[in-house]
């Protein structure tokens, strides 16, 4: 028999060189930071790096600039996080299963502040803002954060009510259960690790996000705009590198730990993106 | 087992929980409300409202000597919008959208064919793993590591010197459209990024879809007769466009909107989306910026019509 | 006798589809029910009108007197063992078992040990500690019984639960679900599309067609007197014959069912009083094991099937070939009147 495409079989060389050199080509330019991170130099970016230093992590951490960054950030991303959960919830609840007039509109809606760009969403934002006269800052900055959070959150609950038998639900009433009683013994713990899981990625795209913030910012200045900041001042670049090693592994890490909550067949943030 | 009527009273409690769960079960349109009106209020007033603002201010006046916005409504911004400048803006944009989706489609297919088709349990799980960190992985970030890589005396000269490709490059970087003066302020260096940045949005969903072609389908093509580039060409790859269109939503729509990769790789010149930011922060002028965003709207509205046709939905 | 439930015309529409048509039916106080027909007949969405996940569009559905209009399913008395068991994946087989009895506010010494009880009763008494993912179908299914028993119901509604189980398995189960019901008294109602299921558990079966019943009898009943040519032909297998032939052969146009088995091949001896023939081309013979079955074509291009039982230990050497010209006779009391079929009947 020839070779069968459709077994899991031998690949050709061409193929599994290709494949193995595109995972190489997306995993390099993040290693480069790292590198750069505990490179002795602190002027230019050359390559390669020159010899090894920890000293540039304890300069970082004693610019107040950069910690006051980290923390409007991580609060952002937290009140961004559970304003999403909340809202992603109610809707993958309300959709999941019935049938209604405007449910493709409703879950096409939830989606648009990810699928139109970045800049659309956010000079929007800006120009509702203005004409409300809400000064930009910490709180407009929130809003705008959740908005495109919820999709987020929202894709990884809906999968799970999805893959979740609702004769579960029905045999919970049907043993006695009422409607509170389902959600809090039956429907909570299935939905757990989904939830955690879109959580983390809501915040995760949260502490990342730049586009929006951009516009909705005012006079604040989360971590990617301190760091967008320098690059336009390349003064102290040691510095931006240990930033940008620490924000690559917070957007970073709970990718691995929603995969870890949601193994199992569906996908993690697969789809909708980021 | 015990089955005298005593036994089986049912013991119903009568909290107020409990009576309002049974309310809505009653109810099932008013609880069904109930879980809609937060997201709805919240997309309906915060989402909507702002682009219903945003398009209408498109329509107000700006007058260019005191830099100053009138609410009198004029069509003057939108005309604005097909002066040959800002029609080379559009086209500079589109043009990079276009290529950027093509070039990262053609770079993921391989690695979406590879993973969908010859990789299982642990492998499967690595290779997924590792496309999604970088997906993940700061924007901000990934954009910053390419200024490093690009830069004079950075990795990618580096490279090149020890490969003594020094004279290839300059042969490229002199091509009129695609070059410049260095890698860093050259087109194919904007373009590298771009498609560095969102290809991982374009190998999952060919992933997705190569997954779910069943083998039968492509043992049944063997069966009849077809080789395997027969079966690829007349079987896979038909099947694998849902896939590639559901990507290039992502690769279009976000290189359309950008306005920081520009701003920091490739030469002067705007983007729609440095374009509305530059209107809009130092110029002041919000009717314009507003009847500029209408491009990218209107483009990704047209982009989205014609991948739905392409199945494009389904497998997102 | 008192009635656990009785449907007083109870229709079941959704959208512009009839699932259930103006059904009304009495069940007994511990009766063994059982709800026969094809797929989409409506006899799941009948249970599932009991159990509470639906609501009727019109009639009423009672269960021991009571009216439950409106009631969810926690308000009502009866339970259910789901068609894929719906054993929540989140915690062990004895929390499953014991869950009717957490939610109902009943102690936890109390429950487990009820929940204990129930699991020896269905043979699974130990097994409190397994997680529903590391059961085999057939324990799933126990687990499943011993959570809506536990819970003492006065109707227990079974839908299709032995599907998932393979012929062995299910044989078993059927047995010992029958025992089970004997033993505890309630009335059981069992969904089901296997005829032989139903016909060998229960005491009594309402067979479904087109959301509305076609008959509701004991099982001897069903096979021996069908009402309906769709009865006739769904319990068991059965010829049907209509119109002109009907006439000939009972001097009237009602359409009549007659078994198989009942007929027999005419050979040589002459038709005895109170017999009728018909000859037709034998065309195929289908050797089946404990029976060969014969198909002839009649004259008006209608089949007939007569079934002979291979009951001789020896093998007889075949009487017949395909494309031989016979004569079928049987017994005219064997023949049972028909009654038309007249779409969307009541009962």
């Amino acid at each position: 028999m020839h070779s069968n495409p459709a077994a899991s079989g031998q690949a050709s060389w061409g193929l599994k060189l290709a494949a193995w050199a595109g995972l190489l080509f997306l995993h390099f330019p993040i290693l480069i930071i790292f590198a750069y991170a505990f490179n002795t130099e602190d002027a230019a970016f050359s390559f390669p790096p020159q010899g090894f230093t920890l000293k540039w992590f304890s300069v970082t951490f004693a610019r107040a600039d950069v910690l006051e960054a980290i923390k409007l950030s991580l609060q952002i991303a937290c009140v961004a996080t559970l304003i999403a959960m909340f809202l992603g919830t109610l809707a993958a609840a309300a959709l999941y299963r019935r049938d209604f007039f405007g449910k493709e509109g409703i879950s096409l809606m939830l989606i648009l502040p990810i699928a139109l760009p970045g800049i659309v969403t956010g000079i929007a934002l800006l120009s509702a803002f203005k004409t409300l006269g809400i000064e930009p800052g910490m709180f407009t900055i929130i809003v705008g954060h959740a908005t495109f959070c919820v999709v987020i959150v929202y894709n990884n609950v809906i999968a799970r009510f999805r893959r979740t038998s609702y004769s579960l639900i029905e045999a919970s009433m049907d043993l006695g259960a009422d409607g509170w009683q389902t959600f809090r013994y039956i429907i909570l713990p299935n939905l757990g690790s989904a939830l955690l899981a879109g959580g983390m990625l809501a915040f995760a795209l949260s502490f990342d996000e730049i586009i929006v913030t951009t516009f909705t910012a005012g006079h604040e200045r989360t971590l990617p705009l301190w760091l967008l900041n320098q690059l336009s001042r390349p003064r102290d670049v040691p510095v931006t590198n240990v930033v940008a090693m620490l924000v690559m592994l917070v957007t970073m890490l709970p990718i691995l730990a929603a995969y870890y909550l949601t193994r199992g067949g569906e996908s993690v943030a697969g789809s909708g993106g980021k | 087992m015990d089955h005298s009527p005593n036994a089986r009273a049912p013991l119903h409690n009568t909290g107020p929980l409990h009576r309002l769960s049974s309310l809505l079960y009653r109810k099932p349109n008013l609880y069904l409300a109930l879980l809609l009106i937060p997201p709805l209020l919240w997309f309906g007033g915060v989402y909507f409202g702002s682009l219903l603002t945003l398009l209408w201010q498109g329509l107000y006046t700006f007058n260019d000597f005191s830099m100053t916005v009138t609410p009198t409504l004029t069509l003057a911004n939108l005309a604005a919008l097909f002066q040959p400048a800002n029609y080379d803006i559009i086209l500079r944009t589109l043009a990079m959208a276009l290529a950027v989706s093509l070039a990262s489609a053609l770079l993921a297919f391989p690695i979406a064919y590879y993973m969908a088709r010859h990789t299982q349990g642990k492998t499967k799980a690595f290779f997924y793993i590792a496309v999604m960190m970088p997906m993940w992985a700061s924007y901000i970030v990934k954009a910053y590591a390419w200024t490093l890589l690009l830069a004079k005396g950075g990795v990618a000269q580096w490279f090149v010197d020890q490969f003594g490709l020094t004279a290839v490059l300059q042969l490229i970087l002199g091509i009129p459209g695609v070059g410049g003066s260095t890698l860093s302020t050259s087109h194919l260096g904007r373009f590298l990024v771009f498609v560095y940045i969102w290809l991982p949005f374009m190998i999952l969903p060919i992933q997705a879809a190569l997954e779910r072609l069943p083998p039968s389908l492509l043992q049944a093509s063997a069966d009849l007769g077809a080789r395997p580039w027969q079966t690829f060409v007349q079987v896979t790859l038909p099947l694998s466009i849902p896939g590639i269109a559901a990507g290039s939503i992502f690769t279009f729509s976000l290189t359309l909107g950008d306005f920081i990769v520009p701003q920091l790789v490739g030469p002067p010149g705007f983007f729609i989306g440095s374009m509305v930011y530059v209107q809009q922060g130092a110029i002041g002028n919000m009717p314009m910026a507003a009847a500029f965003t209408l491009v990218p709207i209107v483009l990704v509205a047209c982009y989205l019509a014609i991948v739905k046709r392409l199945g494009a939905f389904d497998a997102l | 006798m008192t009635l656990a439930v009785q449907f007083s015309g109870v229709s079941r529409l959704f959208g512009s589809i009839t699932a259930v048509d103006r059904v009304s039916i009495d069940i007994e106080d511990g009766e063994f029910f059982s709800m026969l027909g094809p797929s989409g007949s409506g006899k799941t969405t009948c249970l599932r009108l009991i159990a509470g996940f639906e609501q009727p569009s019109t009639g009423s559905i009672r269960i021991h007197g009571a009216e439950t209009i409106g009631l969810a399913p926690y308000q009502r008395d009866v339970n259910t063992v789901f068609q894929d068991y719906a054993l929540f994946p989140h915690m062990n087989v004895l929390d499953n078992v014991a869950y009717g009895l957490k939610v109902k506010g009943i102690g936890k010494r109390e429950r487990h040990s009820r929940a204990e009880e129930a699991l020896e009763m269905v043979a699974l008494g130990g097994y409190g500690e397994r997680k529903p993912a590391q059961l085999s179908g057939g324990q799933r299914q126990r687990v499943a019984l011993a959570r809506a028993l536990v819970n003492r119901p006065r109707v227990l509604l079974l839908d299709e639960p032995l599907g998932a189980l393979d012929l062995k398995l299910r044989e078993q189960m059927q047995g010992e679900l029958k025992k089970l019901q004997r033993q505890l008294g309630i009335t059981f109602i069992f969904v089901t599309h296997d005829q032989t299921e139903a016909l060998s558990m229960s005491d009594r079966v309402a067979v479904f067609n087109k959301g509305a019943i076609e008959q509701v009898d004991t099982p001897r009943n069903l096979y021996m007197k069908p009402a309906t040519a769709f009865v006739a032909e769904f319990v068991g297998t059965s010829n049907v014959l209509r119109g002109e032939l009907a006439k000939r052969l009972t001097g009237s146009e009602q359409p009549f069912s007659i078994r198989p088995e009942h007929i027999r091949f005419a050979d040589d001896q002459a038709a005895a009083s109170g017999e009728v023939e018909i000859s037709g081309l034998l065309h195929d013979i289908q050797y089946q094991g404990a029976a060969t079955r014969y198909e002839i074509q009649l004259e008006n291009g209608q089949s007939l099937s007569i079934s002979q039982a291979n009951d001789q230990w020896q093998e007889a050497t075949p009487a017949h070939r395909p494309g031989q010209r016979v004569t079928a006779r049987w017994a005219r009391h064997a023949m049972i009147a028909l009654r038309e079929d007249l779409p969307h009947k009541g009962r």
